[in-house]
């Protein structure tokens, strides 16, 4: 019967959509232990008791995420919840926060979680998506974060939640002294449900930009780049798609100019459509991409986005 | 001060990994030091070339042929290194409790490691160890600046990124965009055979052999099937919109 708290990750009070995915695991979760399903919310947000949770519990915390108030706050929540594992996506702030949680709660932490099996049993990508591990975690009291494109957002339940304010939370050990929220014109790597990524191919960073900003723009993609195109200085390091770099799964993933090694692949092959453009019919992209087309990207994919434009 | 930089042993990510036929872990010919972890001893080597630390000690927990990752760091130019040797399987929480113990034992200002190990990818034990140690954490580090007895950390957060002062002692964990990790010289490969690497057997610690996480079962993925060739654009952007539906 044990209790299960989510934390519903907000901002501008609205919930984040990968939170929503953390919600419908932590939903599997309580459905297996039997136990009531409770949400924490740092700061304040009424969406976030439009999707079920028994109570859901509010805690103010400083503007500027720092990981000290965030970790008061659900542990407070976690006290006033009688909750033994807590649940949340895995975002930057997750990453940062939740083994946090584990270790003050000397709960053991299955990260990234794909599914929610039987018994407790959580899947989950190691070696970069090359081997899916089912993982148990022995410890009583358990912190699950959640890969959100493995789960789908939970709905509103036409109910509303039991609202219920905590002790304001404050920073300490630390202090955030810059922040830089990227105005971004494109939308972020991680969580885009398009993604277009270049390589060595496209053979200088002005090519780069000329020819894939405007194919990710005609998607409103995010752009990504192989390790080749980044070592080049095609793009930036924080761009590159692979098992050293970002592991991506959107809708559509398109690939130009980029062979496939091993790495790559580990950082985009569990994306839904792959699509590979290359001159060289026998780049190993091919043998993983749904839709190959052989051809020099330079006139193909100005024709593709001349044909996505007529749509 | 002196920096601690916690470096892991891993398959070479240029060769494909293979599931042992029970399940039970992974084959690998090649290892090599955690990407993340080699650009953890870069940094701590520019923070004591710039004369802002005396000394940069590398540790690692694993079998005893995580003294060749040692080396490896001892080579990029690592002064010294400890080696907990075990042959079981260490969960991050272990992890983080043995290096609590290795950090105890030395006068160290920073705490340096990769933000995730390309084995697990769990990407923990930096934060369990900050939090077991009461020390603060700059995780996902891309920038790291020593003033002023802290650490100015720009690090990664939802949307963006954020700098944030800690005082030192702290944990810092490296960001791929940190820096690029040098080559470890010919004289440095030389030097490092002779540089001190200290043993110590993780039964020694006094930390009960008690992971919280176990891996039940390795498989690979559902493998993907190549799928078709298309003749033209136009042929692609027709399959995109009527069969795969994603346009």
């Amino acid at each position: 019967m044990s209790n299960v708290l989510v934390f519903l990750q907000t901002l501008d009070n609205l919930v984040l959509k990968a939170s929503l995915s953390a919600l419908t695991a932590a939903k599997e979760i309580a459905k297996q232990t039997g136990g009531e399903l409770f949400g924490v919310v740092c700061g304040e947000s009424d969406e976030a008791l439009s999707y079920g949770c028994k109570k859901v519990f509010f805690v103010p915390t400083p503007e500027k995420y720092f990981y000290s108030s965030y970790e008061q706050a659900i542990l407070s929540a976690v006290a006033a919840s009688a909750a033994t594992i807590v649940v949340g996506a895995s975002t930057s702030t997750g990453k940062d926060l939740f083994p946090r949680v584990a270790a003050k709660l000397e709960a053991g932490q299955a990260s990234e979680v794909l599914d929610v099996l039987p018994g407790l049993v959580f899947k989950r990508p190691m070696y970069a998506g090359d081997i899916i591990a089912e993982v148990e975690i022995v410890s009583d009291k358990k912190v699950i974060s959640v890969r959100a494109s493995a789960f789908a957002a939970a709905e509103k339940t036409g109910t509303v939640s039991e609202k219920v304010s905590l002790a304001a939370v404050s920073d300490s050990g630390g202090e955030v002294v810059g922040y830089e929220i990227a105005k971004a014109e494109r939308p972020e790597l991680g969580d885009a449900e398009v993604v277009v990524s270049g390589g060595r191919a496209l053979g200088s960073k002005e090519n780069f930009e000329s020819v894939m900003f405007p194919l990710a723009d005609s998607l409103g993609a995010a752009v990504g780049a192989s390790r080749a195109a980044v070592d080049s200085g095609y793009a930036p390091n924080d761009w590159q798609v692979g098992q050293t770099g970002k592991v991506v799964a959107p809708k559509l993933y398109i690939s130009v100019g980029i062979s496939g090694a091993i790495q790559h692949l580990a950082g985009m092959k569990d994306s839904k459509t792959i699509v590979a453009i290359n001159k060289d019919p026998e780049a190993p992209i091919f043998e993983v991409a749904d839709y190959g087309l052989v051809a020099d990207l330079f006139t193909a994919v100005p024709e593709f986005i001349q044909a996505i434009k007529k749509l | 001060m002196k920096i601690l930089v916690a470096v892991k042993r891993v398959p070479d990510y240029q060769v494909k990994v293979k599931v042992k036929p029970d399940g039970s872990g992974v084959d690998t010919e090649k290892w090599i030091v955690n990407p993340f972890d080699e650009i953890a001893v870069e940094e701590a080597l520019k923070i004591k070339e710039a004369g802002l630390a005396s000394e940069v000690v590398v540790v690692s927990i694993g079998s005893a042929q995580a003294e060749q990752q040692l080396r490896y760091a001892m080579a990029m130019g690592a002064d010294s290194s400890i080696l907990v040797t075990t042959d079981n399987w260490i969960d991050s929480d272990l992890a983080s409790k043995v290096l609590a113990e290795i950090y105890k034992k030395g006068e160290y200002g920073l705490i340096i490691m990769g933000k995730q190990s390309i084995d697990s990818d769990s990407s923990q034990t930096g934060q369990l160890l900050s939090t077991r140690l009461g020390i603060p954490q700059g995780c996902f580090a891309s920038k790291v600046e020593i003033k002023d007895g802290s650490a100015f950390v720009t690090r990664e957060v939802d949307g963006g990124l954020e700098t944030v002062k800690l005082p030192i002692p702290c944990v810092i964990t490296t960001d791929l965009r940190l820096n690029q990790p040098r080559y470890a010289p010919l004289p440095g490969i030389m030097k490092a055979k002779k540089k001190p690497l200290e043993i110590i057997p993780f039964d020694s610690l006094g930390i009960p052999y008690e992971p919280k996480v176990k891996v039940k079962k390795m498989e690979l993925p559902k493998k993907r099937t190549a799928g078709r060739k298309v003749g033209s654009v136009e042929e692609l952007v027709k399959a995109l919109k009527e069969e795969a539906k994603v346009l």
